[in-house]
């Protein structure tokens, strides 16, 4: 976490772990793939399409007649990459190409390792390089070269023969994500063993934690209210069901917390008293870690424990007691 | 759709934050609130219960923020709760569908807003997500290469040259420095200072490629009688029409933009003659295609604000170029005009408006 005055932010990586089920057509294609052959589809209008397509683009009607179409071609247009970014298939230099197959009737995106952007020309030929180890996936295909390429032609055969009907497609994307300033100043506040919220000009209400603006009034929320570590349970869920990844062990309290000068409530854990005796109206307070541990964030509570007063009467809960109402 | 068969419909409030490179700490609900107070002043309203429908157009992926669009709607005041919708589009989309629902007699007047921040991501890549998941997304090829190889096809051709091409970012830049306090990227370089630079991803230069761009805009519309009620200025909306074409991009003839000819025929642009023009082309290249498939002759002023090629807010330039025709409109400086806006990969999806002064 890296922080200025004004903002606090953290690089992050998104994953989108999918698995996708693939179809008859575009599993034909990658089984095809892994058996190092190029098949292309039948259009309504007689026109072989590359890479195969389940529907018509111009009539819609389902395609179902595979066609066997060359692993060479022509260049039709392309581009070329002086610096590849992270994601891209080559780290050196390359052009992205729309390649015409020979016994295709549209061009197919893939990309082409010619070394220098002297060594392309929108007319050029090239070839498949296959990978040495085919799978049925994308990557079979390990970018195409100009024809005059000698490739090495040590290739191992495809391990199975049977036909693709799903791909693995996990995807990856890098964020720096930078906190607003309510969020920055309420994750300081954290950092500094402090709660902090805001107040609504206009309806008054405290939010906590506090988001910039009024969601009930649409207005900005400037004003800023020290909390106390004191709160009151306004309504609670046991958990049962273990969650991946999350070390608490189940069964486990979540509550939502009303703290003392706020009036809406915030979800935190409850622990150190028995499950059972858990109810609406409790007062609990904060058990803050060590505070050689504090970071910006909500985890420098550990969780809220009862403590020895007498509950609060239901009709109180949520009640801003110094603004009489 | 026939405008003919169809209500007019008003835009009476149109405002955009500044495009910026990065918005830094600035939150999506602290970007939309200044716009929302901006067109509530023009409209003369309240808050967000003085209009029936709300409608907003963003993409979480381009800031890897889940449901950020929810947390949008804390911009809008939804207590007591409101009609709220959301496209995971351009907010331009958001505008088609507000006028359905004032076609349909469901609502006088509508609150749209568009929104995104793109600084947090790599933009380019995080486009590259919204292709074919099979082919494309795989290899992770990115928004500008797809328009570069466009842009090549038309070169190759002969169709265009790259002076062209430079000549369209040297107009949009000095056109912002003369008239978009919003822009980006303004300043008075000729196109030959422009093709002076090296190639990016070629035969794209840097300049040819929009900037990426955090903000945010709103709009307000309603129906004829609910602007007179109002007593607000207004520009109608005679046409509207939107077009996709198949993912299939071995199938597209890319030097064409045919989805933006059919739309540009159904929403009547050639009814009458074309005063202004607001063209959402991220790429140079793609300021002529459109230009060519929307029928516009040299009396049409074309992008007078710049356009994206100046800044882009992804998510917001489009109905940005709805709102920038419309107040030229509004204050007098055009009789009619058309708006564009685009998402996909080269001009794939393409939504045009024809407005009119009332
Ligand atoms: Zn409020």
């Amino acid at each position: 976490m890296s922080s200025s005055a004004e903002t606090l932010s953290q690089a992050f990586t998104l994953g989108y772990t999918y698995t996708r089920s693939t179809g008859p057509i575009v599993g034909q294609f990658l089984t095809s793939l892994r058996a190092r052959k190029m098949v292309g589809i039948k259009a309504s209008d007689g026109k072989v399409l590359m890479p195969p397509v389940e529907f018509d683009p111009v009539s819609a009607a389902a395609l179902t007649e595979f066609v066997d179409v060359a692993d060479s071609g022509v260049v039709k247009t392309w581009c070329w990459v002086k610096e590849p970014r992270k994601a891209h298939p080559s780290d050196k230099p390359f052009a992205w190409a729309m390649i015409l197959l020979d016994g295709a009737d549209t061009p197919m995106l893939h990309w082409i390792d010619a070394g220098d952007e002297a060594a392309m020309s929108t007319g050029m030929r090239v070839k498949v390089r296959w990978a040495a180890e085919t799978k049925g996936v994308m990557d079979d295909l390990n970018g195409f070269v100009p024809e005059s390429v000698a490739l090495l032609t040590e290739l191992k055969p495809a391990a199975s023969d049977e036909p693709i009907i799903g791909v693995e497609s996990p995807s990856y994307l890098t964020y720096n994500f930078t906190a607003g300033k309510a969020t920055s100043l309420y994750l300081r506040s954290m950092k500094e063993g402090k709660l902090v919220g805001q107040r609504c000009p206009k309806c008054r209400n405290v939010y906590i934690p506090p988001r910039g603006s009024c969601a009930a009034c649409g207005v900005p929320t400037e004003e800023q209210v020290t909390l106390s570590n004191k709160a009151t349970v306004e309504s609670f869920t046991i958990v049962y069901i273990p969650i991946p990844g999350n070390p608490i062990k189940p069964p486990y309290v979540i509550a939502n917390l009303v703290l003392d000068g706020a009036n809406l409530s915030f979800l935190h854990l409850l622990s150190e008293c028995k499950n059972e005796d858990v109810r609406i109206g409790m007062r609990v307070e904060a058990l803050w870690r060590p505070e050689e541990e504090w970071g910006f964030a909500m985890e420098n509570i550990q969780y809220f424990k009862p403590i020895d007063e007498p509950d609060m009467p239901v009709d109180q809960i949520g009640k801003l007691i110094d603004e009489g109402r | 759709m026939r405008a003919d068969k169809m209500r007019d419909v008003a835009i009476v409030a149109f405002a955009q934050s500044n495009c910026q490179r990065d918005a830094g700490a600035q939150n999506e609900v602290e970007l939309i609130m200044p716009v929302l107070s901006e067109v509530f002043k023009q409209a003369g309203i309240n808050n967000a219960q003085d209009v029936d429908f709300t409608c907003s157009g963003s993409c979480d992926y381009q800031q890897g923020a889940a449901f950020a669009f929810v947390a949008g709607v804390d911009a809008l005041g939804a207590v007591p709760p409101i009609k709220e919708s959301h496209v995971e589009m351009d907010a331009a989309w958001a505008l088609y569908e507000a006028w359905l629902k004032i076609q349909m007699g469901q609502a006088e007047s509508a609150l749209l807003y568009g929104f995104g921040k793109s600084s947090p991501g790599e933009l380019p890549i995080v486009l590259s997500q919204q292709l074919d998941p099979y082919y494309l997304a795989p290899l992770w090829v990115d928004s500008i290469a797809f328009a570069a190889m466009q842009a090549r096809t038309m070169l190759d051709s002969g169709e265009i040259t790259e002076n062209d091409m430079a000549e369209v970012v040297a107009r949009s830049r000095n056109n912002a420095l003369a008239n978009n306090p919003h822009a980006q990227l303004k300043g008075d370089q000729t196109a030959a200072d422009l093709l002076k630079e090296a190639t990016y991803v070629s035969p794209l230069r840097r300049h040819d490629c929009c900037p990426i761009s955090d903000g945010a805009c709103a709009m307000i519309i309603c129906t004829i009688e609910k602007a007179k009620e109002w007593g607000k200025p207004y520009a109608v909306i005679k046409g509207i029409d939107h077009r996709i074409e198949t993912h299939h991009i071995g199938s597209r003839d890319l030097s064409r933009s045919v989805s933006t000819e059919i739309a540009a025929k159904a929403a009547g642009v050639a009814n009458g003659p074309v005063d202004v023009a607001e063209l959402y082309a991220p790429f140079s290249h793609q300021e002529i295609i459109l230009k060519k498939a929307l029928g516009l002759g040299d009396d049409t002023v074309v992008n007078p604000s710049g356009g994206v090629l100046a800044g882009n807010v992804m998510m917001a330039s489009g109905l940005s170029r709805i709102g920038e025709v419309a107040m030229r409109i509004i204050r007098g400086e055009a009789k009619r005009g058309v708006a564009h806006a685009t998402s996909g990969p080269c001009l794939q999806q393409n939504l045009i408006t024809v407005l009119e002064a009332k």
